[in-house]
């Protein structure tokens, strides 16, 4: 069903509306063949939609949807020829696992003979194939999971599409699922996956790239290592992973936060101009160093390997995730926080997500 | 409502029983009474005897019950159709297109069932719709009474049917008619079963239509009570009405069983 051999999908400025409101605002994006794309964004940001519209369940007002050199954009779902689970599994509960598996093939009237061998294969795939004679309302939430994305395999698409497909699993299961379908992913390394996700875990274990999205927007799309390490939007920093946000103004190779003056990347952010620098709380050391930070402790907790510390200063409360210590400070100590130059980003204002 | 203490459970009990067994349960048990009776005149019925269902399983009554049958067999299997079908092809429509066929298909419940008796009888008097007279025309105006019925119900099943049941099956490249078949249709059996149930125990007892529109050779049953009783034959009549009630009721429960296996989860 897939035509063209190098398959994978371009969203060509995508907009879909309901109404007067705008729920994907003119997306650009291009998922390659064979990789992971992860859409990573808040509830309501408009993942699903994005996702629904390369499988053709909703109709963009603009923009072109292209699977493979495929415009598919005014093509019925039915042949478009991508293999989707979304977070229901929606297994169908009157067939068999071995006939939910084989539902597509039959649909699509594959040779008859050629269907057991398919269908068994997939099943072998997901490891599912001891359950072939069961009805789903049989199996367990992440078995069912399982049939769905085997029921999806079994029709070889060269895309496909994964709705939040953990969300309905408990957190045990759920890192043995991404372990799994990091798995399947090697075995079917021609396949296209868009991978739509609120979990930022999910998104940086799983995926090739990820594309962050924000109220209808794409905010920023990249490798995981680029957006966690050098963010390019404050929502970006917020959204993956988790960052102190600190306003400060710019100077020459160095920033000013309240009265520190602290040594960072100033390129591309002009001097005089306030900006947005970005540190991972895990970067923050306690103790005096380069770039120190003064001010007083608000908060102490304890999370077994770690203590997070929540210090004012001047204004601002940074967060530091250091090693377990002995003696953690008081509510209300003076303490000192530095980090090295190298692990901070600078964001200039006019890259921050809300413009 | 849960009641835990013995004292609650008996007193609901009770209140059960006061409230359903003289309103529902009663009129029931005297027509069953009566049926085994030759007279009435003092607090029971006295001189029992089954002769009246010899009567009423014989000739006529036979013909009538088998009329009613076929009539309601008849009726309900198009209104299934015909229900459905608009039922799917409104779900499908905007939402404007929907209200005007729910609308449509409600006129039939909220007319009288004697004026849709009389504008059946009145449009189907003359060429090139001629059926006065014919079986057809009984069979007709049943259908067009119960379709109201299998519409709402089949209706209401699909709007809870989940869209993600066909949306998965399209997307694995599914055409909209083979999603009607293998999906949606099984997926609304249970729906479809119920709802001829509720369609052919309507057509049983449907008599105000009925008797404005039979011809002589197609009497049903619930007519065939009436002319009896209206007749001063309350006893056969009582009969006759116990056969109607026993034989819609076996079907109801064929029907039900079929649906227990039909249903999923
Ligand atoms: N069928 C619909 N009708 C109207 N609004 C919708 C519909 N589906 C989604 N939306 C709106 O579109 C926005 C984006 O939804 P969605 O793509 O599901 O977000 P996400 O998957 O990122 O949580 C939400 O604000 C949601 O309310
Ligand atoms: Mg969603």
């Amino acid at each position: 069903m897939s035509g063209g051999s190098d398959i994978g999908i371009r969203f060509d400025g995508v907009s879909v509306a309901y109404g007067a409101n705008t729920v994907l605002d003119s997306l650009d994006l291009t998922v390659e063949r064979g990789e992971v794309m992860a859409l990573l964004g808040p509830s309501g940001s408009g993942k699903t939609t994005a996702l629904r519209a390369v499988a053709g369940f909703v109709q963009p007002v603009r923009g072109r949807v292209l699977i493979g050199d495929r415009d598919v954009t005014d093509l019925p779902p039915h042949r478009r020829g991508v293999g989707m689970v979304v977070q229901s599994y929606a297994l169908f509960p009157h067939l068999r696992v071995e006939d939910n598996v084989a539902f597509g093939l039959k649909a699509q009237k594959a040779d008859k003979a050629g269907i057991p061998a398919r269908v068994a294969e997939a099943l072998e795939m997901t490891g599912m194939a001891g359950y072939a004679k069961r009805y789903p309302r049989e199996l367990s939430g992440g078995q069912q999971q399982r049939v769905a994305i085997a029921r999806a395999l079994a029709i070889r698409p060269g895309v496909l599409l994964l709705d939040e497909p953990l969300s309905a699993l408990d957190a045990q299961l759920r890192s043995g699922m991404l372990a799994e379908l990091a798995r399947l992913h090697r075995e079917l390394p021609e396949v296209s996956i868009l991978y739509v996700t609120h979990d930022q875990v999910e998104a940086l274990t799983l995926a090739d790239r990820i594309a962050v999205m924000d109220q209808a927007r794409l905010q920023d799309c990249g490798t995981p290592q680029e957006l966690y390490r050098s963010p390019r939007t404050e929502f970006t920093a917020s959204f993956v992973g988790n960052a102190n946000l600190l306003p400060v103004r710019v100077g020459d190779g160095q920033v000013r936060l309240g009265d520190a003056e602290l040594t960072v990347d100033t390129a591309g952010v002009a001097a005089g101009t306030t900006a947005t620098l970005c540190v991972r709380p895990h970067l923050v050391g306690l103790g005096e160093g380069v770039n120190a930070l003064r001010g007083t402790v608000a908060e102490v907790q304890w999370r077994g390997a770690t203590h997070r510390l929540y210090v004012d200063v001047a204004g601002q409360r940074v967060k530091a995730d250091v090693r377990e210590l002995r003696v953690p400070p008081a509510l209300g100590e003076r303490v000192a926080l530095h980090f090295a130059p190298e692990d901070a980003v600078l964001l200039s204002a006019g890259v921050s997500a809300d413009e | 409502m849960l009641v835990h203490s013995r004292k609650g459970k008996w007193t609901l009990w009770a209140l059960f029983l006061v409230l359903f067994v003289p309103l529902f349960a009663l009129p029931l048990l005297v027509i069953v009474a009566a049926s085994f009776a030759t007279n009435w005149s003092g607090a029971f019925p006295s001189g029992p005897t089954v002769e009246h269902y010899a009567a009423a399983t014989r000739g006529e009554s036979l013909e009538a019950l088998t009329t009613s049958l076929v009539t309601a067999l008849a009726a309900s299997l198009l209104a299934l159709l015909m229900g459905s079908w608009a039922a799917l092809a409104a779900h499908a429509l905007p939402k404007r297109g929907k209200r005007l066929l729910d609308t449509l298909f409600v006129l039939p419940v909220a007319v009288p069932s004697v004026v849709v008796g009389l504008a059946v009888l009145v449009a189907f008097s003359q060429p090139p719709f001629l059926l006065n007279g014919t079986r057809w025309i009984v069979i007709l105006a049943h259908t067009v009474l119960v379709t109201a019925f299998a519409y709402q119900s089949v209706s209401a099943a699909i709007v809870r049917l989940d869209p993600a049941y066909e949306q998965a099956a399209a997307s694995l490249g599914a055409k909209p008619s083979y999603v009607l078949w293998k999906v949606k249709l099984p997926l609304l059996l249970p729906s479809l079963n119920a709802a001829a149930g509720l369609c052919f125990a309507l057509s049983m007892g449907e008599l105000s239509a009925t008797m404005m529109l039979y011809p002589p050779d197609w009497m049903p049953l619930p007519v065939r009570i009436f002319t009896a009783t209206d007749r001063g034959s309350l006893f056969t009549g009582s009969a006759v009405a116990v056969v109607l009630m026993g034989a819609t009721l076996l079907v109801l429960l064929a029907v039900s069983r079929i649906r227990t296996r039909a249903s999923y989860r």
